[in-house]
């Protein structure tokens, strides 16, 4: 009878003396009760991380499968369809995003050595760069919404592909020869008189020039698939915003350390993921040839 | 560097007061150097010019979209190894997020296996529409 007792006493001392009794580790307030080491705080939610950054990943698989699928069944679609994104944006915007991938990675360092105004720099530098990745996104999102250049039965583009700049950059400008691109209006009046026809504003009645691509079945498909996933990829810079705001607050309180930085270490990691999504969309999206 | 033997001092200072010789081992995690920082920086910023740059060089349109993924793969490598400290981390992470990349690569793969099944009855029903 008394050996029980006395284990029993033994194991309900050794869980409450290192503990305290109310928050916690008494010398290291943030550490939470179930955990035994700031090291071993640290680890678990590193891998607690981990395990949601794979899940993004496969959310944002399901994206990419479709891609696949699409770009592997109608390539002209894609090749046809790129011509109506900038890819100078494209490419600001993947200079904008690595930059802010640096001071998230830099923030990390900070919180770790205990540099509070290095800290506090990066974060907001974090912060500053993702709403310029957001300030980029609505230039071109907006420009998209005025030429009406929308996913599925909403695309009914104002210019078509021959009349863009990035179209005229790589093949030279169809129109040169007529009179500057007014000749396909006049041709057009001419041949549908129908009401029908001038009815819907939809620019497919023009007449390509000579030697302009074919238009594809479906072009619409492209934007489905680009206003998804730069969407998608948009609401996680979105959250990541948040989250840095919130370790600002928690950073200008002072409340990270040498022993207790696994907040900006986790937001950080779901920015560089964020970051790694961007650079498989850019060329994906941008830079097909 | 002066910044990173100081910073070093910094971070090897924590009360446990003993093991000084052996601070690495007292870290909670690996302080990636300024220096890398920056040259991993500047490496995927060199890609991504590159990636640009050799979209207007005509390889064949396979080739070219090889090359893109090529250079995508090795800036997101950099990545997830120096920016997301893989390379310091606990091998099980990086077993982990290979894992999800293995399983998006099947779905992928798998999927487009059956790309193509349903492409004969499509194109009949936009043959009937035309008729």
């Amino acid at each position: 009878m008394a050996q029980p007792s006395a284990e029993q006493s033994g194991s309900h001392e050794a869980a409450h003396a290192p503990h305290g009794h109310d928050s916690g580790h008494g010398a290291v307030p943030f550490l939470a009760h179930h955990f035994d080491t700031p090291k071993h705080q640290f680890e678990s939610g590193k891998l607690g991380i981990w395990l949601f950054l794979v899940t993004e990943v496969l959310f944002f698989g399901g994206l990419f499968c479709a891609y696949a699928i699409y770009r592997s069944l109608h390539p002209e679609i894609f090749v046809y369809a790129h011509y109506y994104l900038d890819t100078f944006w494209g490419a600001v915007n993947t200079g904008v995003l690595i930059l802010s991938s640096l001071t998230a990675a830099w923030a990390v360092r900070n919180a770790q050595l205990g540099e509070q105004k290095k800290l506090v720099f990066n974060l907001v530098a974090t912060m500053v760069l993702a709403c310029c990745f957001l300030g980029v996104k609505y230039i071109e999102y907006s420009h998209k919404f005025h030429d009406n250049v929308l996913p599925g039965r909403h695309f009914n583009p104002t210019h078509e592909v021959w009349e863009l700049e990035s179209f005229k950059k790589a093949h030279g400008d169809l129109t040169a020869g007529t009179h500057a691109g007014s000749a396909p209006h006049a041709a057009e009046a001419v041949a549908q008189p129908q009401p029908g026809a001038v009815a819907a504003p939809g620019t497919e009645a023009k007449r390509p020039p000579p030697g302009a691509p074919a238009k594809p079945r479906n072009l619409s498909v492209f934007f489905s698939i680009y206003f998804f996933m730069t969407g998608l990829h948009g609401i996680h810079v979105v959250a990541g915003i948040i989250t840095f705001g919130w370790l600002l607050r928690r950073a200008l309180r002072g409340e990270f350390g040498p022993q207790h930085f696994g907040a900006v270490d986790y937001a950080a990691l779901y920015w560089h993921l964020v970051d790694l999504i961007w650079i498989y969309l850019f060329p994906l999206l941008y830079l097909i040839h | 560097m002066t910044q990173h033997q100081h910073t070093n001092g910094n971070a090897h200072a924590p009360e446990s007061g003993e093991g000084h010789a052996d601070a690495h081992h007292d870290e909670i995690a690996h302080v990636t150097p300024v220096r890398l920082l920056l040259v991993v920086w500047g490496a995927l910023m060199v890609l991504t010019i590159i990636t640009v740059g050799v979209t207007s060089v005509d390889f064949g349109s396979r080739i070219n979209l090889i090359i893109a993924m090529l250079i995508a793969t090795v800036k997101a490598g950099l990545v997830v190894t120096y920016f997301m400290h893989l390379r310091w981390d606990r091998p099980f992470h990086t077993l982990v997020f290979l894992g999800s990349l293995l399983f998006v690569s099947l779905f992928i793969s798998l999927t487009l296996l059956d790309k193509s099944e349903y492409e004969r009855d499509i194109e009949r029903m936009y043959l009937e529409k035309a008729q």
